[in-house]
């Protein structure tokens, strides 16, 4: 999909510029963002080494497993098609986790393994289940408390206070988990298909 | 409100005192440890510099060319009308779409209006609270080849809309309106 957008955006700003006489203003754009792009990757170095660095001790001290641990109750409300003490419930809770401590690396293997154990759950095999929809829907309702990446992109460009966002984006998340677990909730009921 | 941003600057400090004070207890080779994760977090940087080259390199011609502000100006009639910054448009459509292409129009947004205007703070806290829904939605179901999705893309997308909505509004309530 990358493919057809990335050259589609480069070929629509080619056309347009060329129409507003803009060619010169096009060629520095390219050369100039080019640069930017490394200048950033420079800051974003430090920010995002010192963030992977904090959570390789929070991972090594226990700390992720212990909060993946707290989570048990919530996900047994969430998914109550799941059996209990399925692998799929420490999937799922180590994908929810790295989500909200922003990994989103540690994220990405353990929610396709949680995938894995559902359809092993589902009884169709090409249709969702409703834990398969709870948990995508979660998932994608975004989870992440602290978007360091923003934080990096705002100090790059010389904010005063890049985190001033911090909370204001924490509860912004939440408010936008809550009605994706609201809509699923009542989804479920009416049997949606 | 004042508060709310006292908070946002307690969040990191926080989060450094829990993770040292709990790997403190456990005993944790805390400062080895820090090391081996920040070289993972620099490999991780490392390897999307190419993709930001590319991205902020479409977006820049895009930008450059007038086409950016075409799209605002054009959808600019039904948004102020919403309450909605014309601005932000093309990136809350790339938002859900892809992420990195949306990184290169935050980025474009950070240098155009700066990150510390209405637009620079709504877009922040508006990307924090949304997620890359096409594109997850595709790897996911289709590592386990489901094709009947039900209600996901609804659910999803109801969600996404709450962000974006709150995110408005909680901007409008802590800095006040545009």
């Amino acid at each position: 999909m990358l493919n057809y957008l990335w050259g589609g955006m480069i070929i629509v700003g080619l056309i347009v510029g060329a129409i507003n006489g803009r060619l010169m203003e096009i060629t520095n754009a390219a050369i100039d963002s080019s640069k930017e792009a490394v200048t950033l990757c420079v800051t974003m170095l430090g920010i995002m080494s010192m963030w992977t660095g904090l959570m390789k001790i929070a991972e090594k001290s226990g700390l992720i497993d212990m909060l993946s641990g707290k989570l048990a109750p919530v996900l047994r409300y969430l998914f109550p098609d799941i059996p209990r003490d399925h692998t799929a419930f420490k999937h799922i809770s180590t994908n929810f986790i790295a989500n909200i401590l922003g990994l989103g690396w540690a994220a990405t293997p353990a929610g396709l393994k949680a995938m894995e154990e559902l359809q092993s759950l589902n009884p169709s095999k090409d249709a969702a289940s409703k834990s398969m929809c709870m948990f995508m829907i979660i998932n994608m309702s975004s989870l992440q408390l602290v978007t360091m990446n923003i934080l990096a992109y705002r100090a790059q460009y010389n904010s005063a206070n890049p985190s001033e966002i911090i909370a204001p984006g924490i509860i912004t998340t939440i408010l936008s988990t809550i009605a994706g677990v609201m809509f699923c909730k009542i989804a479920e009921r009416r049997s949606w298909e | 409100m004042k508060a709310v941003l006292y908070a946002s600057n307690l969040i990191i400090p926080l989060m450094f005192l829990l993770i040292l004070g709990y790997g403190y207890w456990k005993k944790v080779a805390m400062y080895d440890s820090f090391i081996e994760g920040a070289k993972d977090g620099m490999s991780t940087v490392a390897g999307i510099l190419p993709t930001l080259v590319g991205l902020m390199v479409a977006v820049g011609i895009l930008r450059a060319s007038g086409a950016l502000d075409l799209i605002s100006n054009f959808i600019a009639p039904l948004t102020t009308r919403l309450g909605y910054p014309k601005e932000a448009v093309p990136l809350t459509f790339m938002r859900l779409v892809s992420s990195s292409a949306s990184t290169g129009l935050l980025l474009d947004l950070f240098k155009k209006y700066g990150p510390d205007s209405y637009i620079g703070r709504f877009v922040s806290i508006m990307m924090s609270c949304t997620e890359t829904v096409f594109y997850t939605m595709s790897v996911y179901f289709m590592s386990v080849k489901i094709t009947k999705t039900k209600y996901t893309l609804t659910g999803a997308l109801l969600a996404n809309l709450v962000g974006i909505v709150a995110a408005l509004f909680i901007t409008n309530l802590i800095y006040g309106p545009a």
